[in-house]
């Protein structure tokens, strides 16, 4: 069984280390409606941590209470160790978590260069003055910072487009330049909300070999919602399975895949 | 061939983040900034400074200070008339409580005074948007002058309700007041919208730009990514109001000398800065003076030709020039909704291939 402070070893011989964060009976009501009920999951340093669930289980609604949109009623999140009081996203951004959206959002009118400097707001903190004569500390981060983004924007092969418009960009390049953007903030954890969402084949394949690269490269700890089965089970090391709200289940793939509840879950069961 | 960038390489992040990264837009600007420091002052007289330098200069201040709050922040606003009148009273104030500073400090003390101003009546767009926020900033426009006219306080009592510019000199002209040379106002107002649309594209091009331009484009994403929309909008009315202020207190001070708050600071200054940015590009510094030089030199090209070239009489003329102005502005809208920046950007791409397209 899994330890708190002890990590384990993957099948592919990965480190994982301990727990990064931890979501402990959350509970999340939109008045009758309960989107999340009592759900408690943890998300280990280094690992690739997938949510998986049908239509409407409340994987998003998860993601929104980690990212600081919604407020659950009961439940406390646990970050870093330390009980995280409920905040504001920009707040939970500059904590290190950055995130990608179901249905793009990128800032269309900028380019895409502009667009992945954004996800480096938290190491630019020169004042309004310095930045308006261009001098001094606004220069030099402006240049420190290009140099990360750069690298984030080679790493993602995304040279050729750096200053074009996003609005001008097609669809599979605009999820790639929305997760350069999220890397670009070098987040401790870093959440994807359906990044393979409305891909074809090819298109999957190079961004699964993106989010293994960012982990095996940065070590960056991922937690990702996906539809495609064929992609969880190969990407993730553990996974939280979700169904009306609660957890069905919770394990490395093979466990989940033989799981009865969410093989139910999955296939439909005759509901009395 | 009039227009290149091949062969113009960049060998350093500082290079290729400046204001005109490509070699023949620098030597541009470069020209244009000694033909107006060297050249106009001494060609210029009393009618083209009047008539066309000074609204253009001020005019292009007050857009590129709307420009960055609604161009650039996506915050609508339709108080800066309003504003414009704060940095004019604020100047005024300044003016007659400290004769001995110099009147440059005024200006630049007014545009403060303009920003904290503008903080305040825009501190609703954390709650609403769009059409409600323009709707909000129509309240300070109306505000504002119902209180420079009620309030004696702000125009020091005088009998006629009027503000008059006192005559001020820097380093021994006369800028403001009758005596003034028309190079001493035309310069000084020049150095101030120099001074802005460098301070306003530097910021527009670091992080205070991408944070407006983020909340304009897509707000929830620009707080995902550790944007504080507070901050950032606040930040963008802090600064479109410094510039607004600047250009209502050069208005008042340098332009007019004397002002009743309703004619010169109405709802019509507000549309009219607003007109200018959007026919001149919104989200863009060039579009702003573009905006500006369009809606002022045309009523005055119109005025000419139609008075001056076919002799009609002045009444049918200023009547037309609305009907003529107002049509250019909706044809403009129609066929180029992103104003004249776009073209000009269009223009570049074309002369860039010109004469071999292929």
């Amino acid at each position: 069984m899994l330890d708190q402070t002890q990590g384990y070893t993957t099948e592919d011989g990965r480190k994982i280390g301990g727990v990064v964060m931890e979501m402990k009976n959350i509970t999340l009501r939109f008045g009758g409606v309960v989107a999340i009920k009592d759900i408690s999951f943890d998300i280990r340093q280094g690992e690739i941590r997938a949510i998986i669930g049908p239509n409407g289980a409340g994987k998003s609604s998860m993601l929104n209470v980690i990212s600081g949109f919604y407020h659950p009623q009961e439940g406390e999140v646990w970050y870093q160790g330390a009980r995280r009081p409920p905040m504001k996203p920009y707040q939970v951004a500059q904590q290190g978590i950055a995130r990608t959206f179901q249905n793009i959002a990128l800032f269309e009118g900028m380019t895409v260069l502009d667009n992945v400097m954004t996800g480096r707001i938290r190491e630019m903190k020169a004042g309004l003055f310095a930045q308006a004569i261009w001098k001094g500390r606004a220069e030099r981060e402006e240049v420190a910072n290009r140099e990360v983004v750069e690298k984030v924007i080679d790493f993602l092969e995304i040279q050729h487009i750096r200053k074009t418009p996003v609005g001008r960009l097609p669809y599979g390049l605009k999820k790639r330049v929305e997760l350069a953007r999220a890397l670009a903030a070098e987040p401790s954890i870093l959440l994807l909300d359906e990044p393979m969402a409305g891909m074809n084949v090819e298109e999957k394949e190079d961004m699964s070999r993106f989010i293994l690269d960012v982990n095996d490269e940065f070590g960056t700890t991922i937690a990702l919602i996906e539809h495609d089965m064929g992609v969880v089970m190969d990407l993730s090391d553990r996974v939280v399975v979700m169904d009306y709200g609660k957890k069905i289940g919770d394990g490395t793939p093979d466990e989940v895949r033989n799981n009865q509840d969410v093989i139910d879950a999955y296939l439909g069961v005759a509901h009395d | 061939m009039f227009y290149r960038e091949a062969g113009d390489f960049k060998t350093s992040y500082e290079q290729d983040s400046q204001t005109f990264p490509i070699k023949f837009d620098r030597y541009r600007y470069y020209a244009v900034l000694v033909a107006a420091f060297a050249v106009v002052p001494f060609v210029i007289n009393d009618y083209w400074v009047n008539a066309v330098f000074l609204p253009f200069l001020i005019y292009s201040i007050a857009a590129i200070g709307l420009n960055i709050l609604v161009g650039y922040c996506g915050q609508v606003s339709l108080g800066t008339g309003g504003f414009m009148a704060v940095g004019a009273y604020a100047s005024y104030k300044l003016m007659t409580a400290f004769p001995e500073v110099s009147i440059f400090f005024h200006i630049i003390l007014a545009g403060g005074v303009t920003s904290i101003v503008c903080v305040l009546f825009g501190l609703p767009s954390l709650r609403i948007k769009g059409f409600y926020l323009a709707v909000a900033t129509l309240a300070a426009q109306f505000f504002l002058v119902w209180l420079f006219n009620r309030v004696g306080w702000f125009y020091n009592y005088s009998a006629s309700g009027q503000i008059t510019a006192p005559e001020r000199s820097v380093f021994g002209v006369a800028i403001t007041g009758a005596a003034n040379p028309p190079w001493s106002a035309y310069l000084f107002c020049l150095v101030f919208t120099v001074a802005a649309a460098i301070i306003a594209r530097n910021l527009t091009r670091g992080m205070a730009g991408r944070k407006w331009m983020a909340i304009r484009d897509m707000d929830i994403a620009a707080e995902i990514i550790g944007v504080n929309p507070l901050k950032a909008k606040l930040t963008a009315f802090a600064v479109s109001g410094f510039f607004v202020g600047i250009s209502g207190a050069l208005f008042f001070a340098v332009y007019l000398g004397a002002v009743e708050v309703g004619e010169a600071f109405g709802i019509n200054k507000s549309f009219l800065v607003l007109f200018m940015v959007i026919i001149g590009g919104l989200g863009s510094i060039f579009g702003s003076f573009a905006g500006a030089a369009f809606l002022v030199l045309l009523p005055v090209l119109l005025k000419n030709t139609l008075v001056g070239g076919l002799g009609w009489p002045t009444d049918l003329a200023a009547h037309l020039e609305f009907i003529i102005v107002g049509a250019l502005i909706i044809i403009f809208l129609i066929a180029e909704p992103h104003g004249l920046a776009q073209l000009w950007r269009v223009a570049k791409e074309k002369l860039r291939l010109w004469p071999f397209p292929h």
